[in-house]
């Protein structure tokens, strides 16, 4: 059984359609990248594999539980999914420590001292121990967007989606986050990542889904999509990208 | 008899009207601001019912004037049978408009928060009022600092208006005393003065509180 199964995903914002028709499934331990121009439901996607954006129609699963069902219950089910967003979205007035406890006490249930225990060890796995006490202000980008994978990864979730980790970030700190990415990765985490990072997505995805207009265009492992793109669309996008990030496909 | 002489023998009273002014004051300020919160939250996350029901009550008691509704408290409400002292006519009357005031204070407070903040808090698990609790609130109050230590400001001043309505504070004292003595000039200086004194303690307070907690990333100093 596939750990995510998405079928058939529609999902329109008034008049705009975003997603037209969306099905794919990520087994355990598999890394998809999704990539495409902007606008064309990406993040909407990965949003609607934890409901943060209920789809309009169409079925969603979380390995044998319909998280599209109106009885289950998303907030149980969404410790097991980890997100991390574009903008960090850490909790402003919170210390990193805390940031990274809070669902450990509020959702989880832990007592307190226990739970900073574990967020410490998540902190530390991305490399941020040193700064468990500095608000999200005193971060740069970089350490900031690690704070917030430790945030998820407190959960112990088993999926993580990463929603352009890296596009608000300065070239320069680009590569830690990419470097935890890929540690994660190697362990073994599910991982369904939005970016635009192609070295990332050539050495750690199992598989690269393009996406334009709301449908998946062309879905293939990452050394046939970049050697022999099947799509013309798919062939010039990844041209601008290559053209754009000056990387040698 | 000199002004000062005077002044002293109304000491007492003066005091006793003071004491009224800061009562009056701290208890519509804080309950205003614990009313505000049902207010403010069924404005911004209550269903139909709580929305009109939050709305209905801001506008009405914005919308007329603070004479208006202590007068109706205190001389209409009796026509219905409620009897009410002047002194609790007047808390009534000032804690209903802070409520009202407070909570849009802390709506602009609500409004400077991202979606994405919400998103965050479901996304490792939290229920929506949960995420309010933990994540929007503390968040939406410290944006809203400023314009709520301005409403105490308001609150110590508008007190004054309560004697007309028979309550005994520092103003109806300042009253009594000039009917008597016909210091008129001296004693609207001096209880000025207190008024200027009283206002300036309350900034210096919610400075404190201000910087008590200040967070980085909260530089709210833009707003004042």
């Amino acid at each position: 059984m596939p750990l995510v199964k998405v079928e058939n995903v529609k999902k329109s914002f008034g008049k705009n359609t975003v997603l037209d028709g969306v099905s794919f499934t990520i087994e355990k331990g598999e890394v998809k990248v999704i990539i495409g121009p902007s606008g064309t439901g990406k993040s909407t996607l990965l949003r609607c594999i934890n409901m943060l954006a209920p789809p309009d129609s169409g079925k969603i699963w979380l390995e044998e539980t319909e998280l599209t069902n109106p009885k289950t219950n998303l907030h149980h089910m969404r410790q097991k999914i980890g997100m991390v967003f574009q903008h960090f979205a850490l909790f402003k007035h919170l210390k990193a420590i805390d940031n990274v406890a809070l669902g450990l006490v509020k959702v989880k249930g832990m007592n307190r001292s226990d739970a900073y225990k574990k967020a410490m060890v998540d902190l530390q796995k991305v490399g941020l121990a040193e700064h468990a006490d500095k608000y999200p202000a005193q971060l740069s980008g970089g350490q900031q967007q690690r704070v917030g994978i430790a945030r998820a990864l407190a959960m112990d979730p088993i999926v993580m989606l990463f929603d352009e980790p890296t596009s608000a970030l300065d070239p320069e700190l680009i590569g830690e986050v990419l470097q935890v990415m890929q540690d994660l990765a190697k362990e073994g985490m599910t991982m369904v990542c939005v970016t635009h990072e192609m070295g990332f997505a050539k050495s750690v995805a199992n598989e690269i889904i393009f996406m334009e207009h709301g449908h998946i265009l062309e879905a293939s492992a990452p050394q046939e999509m970049f050697s022999n793109p099947k799509n013309e669309r798919t062939r010039s996008f990844l041209h601008k990208i290559a053209e754009l990030y000056g990387e040698t496909l | 008899m000199s002004f000062f002489s005077a002044l002293y023998k109304y000491l007492p009273s003066f005091g006793h009207g003071l004491w009224l002014t800061i009562l009056l004051t701290i208890i519509a300020a804080i309950l205003g601001f614990l009313a505000s919160i049902p207010l403010v939250l069924g404005i911004l996350y209550g269903n139909r019912f709580w929305k009109l029901l939050s709305k209905g009550f801001i506008t009405i008691v914005r919308g007329t004037p603070l004479l208006v509704q202590l007068f109706f408290i205190y001389y209409g409400l009796p026509a219905l049978g409620w009897r009410i002292a002047p002194f609790n006519a007047a808390l009534i009357g000032f804690i209903l408009n802070s409520a009202a005031y407070q909570a849009e204070y802390l709506k602009g407070g609500f409004l400077a928060i991202t979606t994405e903040q919400m998103e965050a808090a479901y996304s490792i698990g939290l229920t929506k009022w949960q995420a309010i609790r933990e994540i929007i609130f503390p968040q939406a109050f410290r944006f809203a600092i400023p314009a709520l230590s301005n409403e105490v400001i308001y609150l110590v001043k508008y007190t004054s208006v309560a004697y007309i309505i028979q309550v005994p504070e520092l103003l109806a004292q300042a009253k009594f005393f000039a009917s008597d003595t016909f210091k008129h000039l001296e004693i609207y200086l001096l209880i000025g003065a207190v008024y200027l004194m009283l206002i300036w303690i309350v900034s210096k307070l919610t400075d404190k509180l201000e910087k008590k907690l200040y967070i980085p990333g909260f530089d709210i100093s833009h707003l004042k």
